[in-house]
């Protein structure tokens, strides 16, 4: 009982702090304080609900329950997060990404590729991912690289199409200058087509980092050796291991926000001069 | 005059619109010489930017013939024989005042001490020495319309077009701009097309002016300046001035008439 009162009083001693702190002119510090608050005053909340009801720790294990499990399986989540992460969607990101951007450009030159392989790609990004991931594990084993292969084909349509748009968004004035320089193609596409894409091209790549992850993750259920984010929470399910899950999760979650923080943080320093990044 | 840089004729451009055939230009025959100042001027839809273009070989006519320099539009733009200044700056955001000079220079493969040393003179030309840094949206909309021109003279071309350079600028900054351009024709010995639908600012930079008419685009008559090659400000007062303004002003009464 100590405990539910306990954290009623903390989370209204909380948010009275955070009413006075946004009432405030917005600096460094409130930007930072306010979230993080926030954020100890859930977990707070999640601790002593558990703790105060008695709630097993199988239905919902204590935030201090997978501290503990995180930090005493420290070697074994950092195999998983280099299998599934680094190894799986990393490089599945990398080359996904880099062959939409090559075909994007391909597509843009060629409306017979644009009629042709748009419609292609729209279908493959429809199937499920669910039926794609056992296909891709027979195909090429049940290591990394069909966790990657499920990657590509996840984040393949998005960072196309987004691309695609991208390279038309320069305007008619911008593409007959090009033109009064007699500039070639590769120039006006160096120059002036793919700077003004920028834009467009991060918005796919931000999209496709958490995508990257989800695939990975999931591609795991169906086949992966022993060892993976997604091996683990399948096989600790089964074990009702319920605080391990959760650390992966917790694993995953850090891994794709900082992965989807440092994309952002690339564009800001390649798209600085668009309206939106300016500030 | 005999060195001519721009000849016409019998030139027409209809485009095939929905609700049928638009004439933008019909039977348009002009001599430019080297070295001439030569504005353009009507109501909008005279088709004054439409034969512009067709010298930059941005729009390709439907009729008759355009010699630029001797040879069609497209082998002079091929041989990057002129420069052109659009009716908005369109400087390339992601490049710096500097760098959007250097762009052409880049493109008709200059060297790099070449690029930078033009890059400053054309600069100082413009009076937009110590800006070269600066990116295009921290800058005024008059300093990005001087840049875009910087731009248009860093490589050597012998022609100058420029579409309504000054169009959305504020009178003030017009006239200044406006006396930079004379005196930087003077010094650079340019042809330049200059397209406007200001009458002051027609007669005050023209060698020669043609009023050009609407439905179809046609040119209406063309003026012969009789001002002297220095003109300060003040000359816009003279009965001279007036004179030649009042002649433009009725060439396009008469061309709005029967149009």
């Amino acid at each position: 009982m100590i405990w539910i009162v306990f954290v009623l009083v903390f989370w209204a001693a909380a948010w009275r702090v955070n009413i006075v702190l946004t009432a405030q002119k917005p600096n460094r510090f409130n930007a930072f304080a306010v979230p993080a608050l926030f954020g100890i005053t859930l977990l707070l909340l999640w601790e002593g609900f558990v703790r105060g009801f008695g709630i097993s720790p199988v239905l919902l294990p204590a935030p201090s329950a997978i501290a503990v499990t995180f930090s005493q399986n420290l070697p074994v989540l950092w195999g998983d997060f280099v299998q599934t992460f680094v190894k799986g969607a990393l490089s599945g990101y990398i080359i996904g990404c880099g062959a939409a951007i090559l075909v994007a450009v391909a597509v843009d030159r060629s409306p017979f590729l644009q009629r042709g392989l748009l419609p292609v790609g729209n279908f493959v990004a429809a199937l499920p991912i669910i039926g794609l991931a056992p296909i891709m594990v027979m195909w090429f084993g049940f290591d990394w690289q069909s966790k990657a292969a499920v990657v590509v084909a996840m984040v393949f349509f998005p960072v196309l199409v987004n691309t695609v748009q991208g390279l038309q968004a320069s305007d008619a004035m911008q593409r007959d200058l090009m033109r009064t320089y007699a500039a070639s193609y590769p120039q006006a596409l160096m120059k002036l087509r793919l700077p003004a894409a920028m834009p467009f091209i991060f918005n796919g790549l931000k999209i496709a980092t958490t995508l990257a992850l989800i695939g990975a993750i999931v591609a795991e259920f169906f086949g992966s050796p022993i060892k993976g984010m997604g091996f683990r929470i399948s096989t600790e399910v089964g074990r009702l291991a319920l605080d391990m899950v959760w650390a992966e999760i917790a694993v995953a979650a850090i891994a794709g926000s900082a992965f989807y923080g440092l994309v952002a943080l690339l564009e800001k320093g390649v798209t600085f001069w668009h309206p939106s990044q300016r500030g | 005059m005999n060195d001519t840089v721009i000849s016409a004729k019998n030139l027409s451009l209809t485009f095939e619109t929905n609700d049928g055939p638009v004439h933008a230009l019909k039977d348009i025959n002009l001599d430019i010489a080297k070295g001439e100042f030569v504005s353009f001027i009507g109501p909008s839809g005279c088709g004054k930017t439409t034969f512009l273009r067709c010298m930059a070989d941005l729009e390709t006519p439907t009729g008759g013939e355009i010699t630029v320099n001797g040879v069609t539009p497209r082998e002079a733009r091929k041989s990057r024989a002129y420069g052109y200044v659009f009716q908005a700056a369109g400087l390339y955001p992601w490049r710096t005042i500097g760098g959007n000079i250097r762009l052409p220079l880049e493109i008709m493969g200059y060297s790099k001490e070449d690029q930078a040393k033009r890059v400053q003179q054309v600069l100082e030309l413009v009076e937009l020495d110590g800006f070269d840094r600066k990116f295009p949206w921290q800058l005024s909309g008059g300093m990005q319309q001087r840049a875009s021109i910087a731009r248009a003279l860093a490589f050597d071309a012998d022609i100058l077009l420029m579409d309504e350079p000054f169009g959305a600028l504020d009178e003030i900054v017009r006239d200044h701009l406006n006396e930079q351009l004379l005196a930087l024709w003077a010094r650079t010995e340019k042809t330049i097309g200059f397209v406007t639908h200001s009458i002051p600012e027609a007669v005050y930079l023209s060698t020669k002016i043609v009023v050009m008419s609407p439905r179809p685009g046609r040119i209406a008559d063309v003026i012969e300046s009789t001002l002297p090659k220095e003109r300060p400000l003040e000359i816009r007062d003279t009965p001279e001035f007036i004179e030649i303004a009042h002649r433009v002003r009725d060439g396009l009464r008469e061309g709005h008439a029967d149009g």
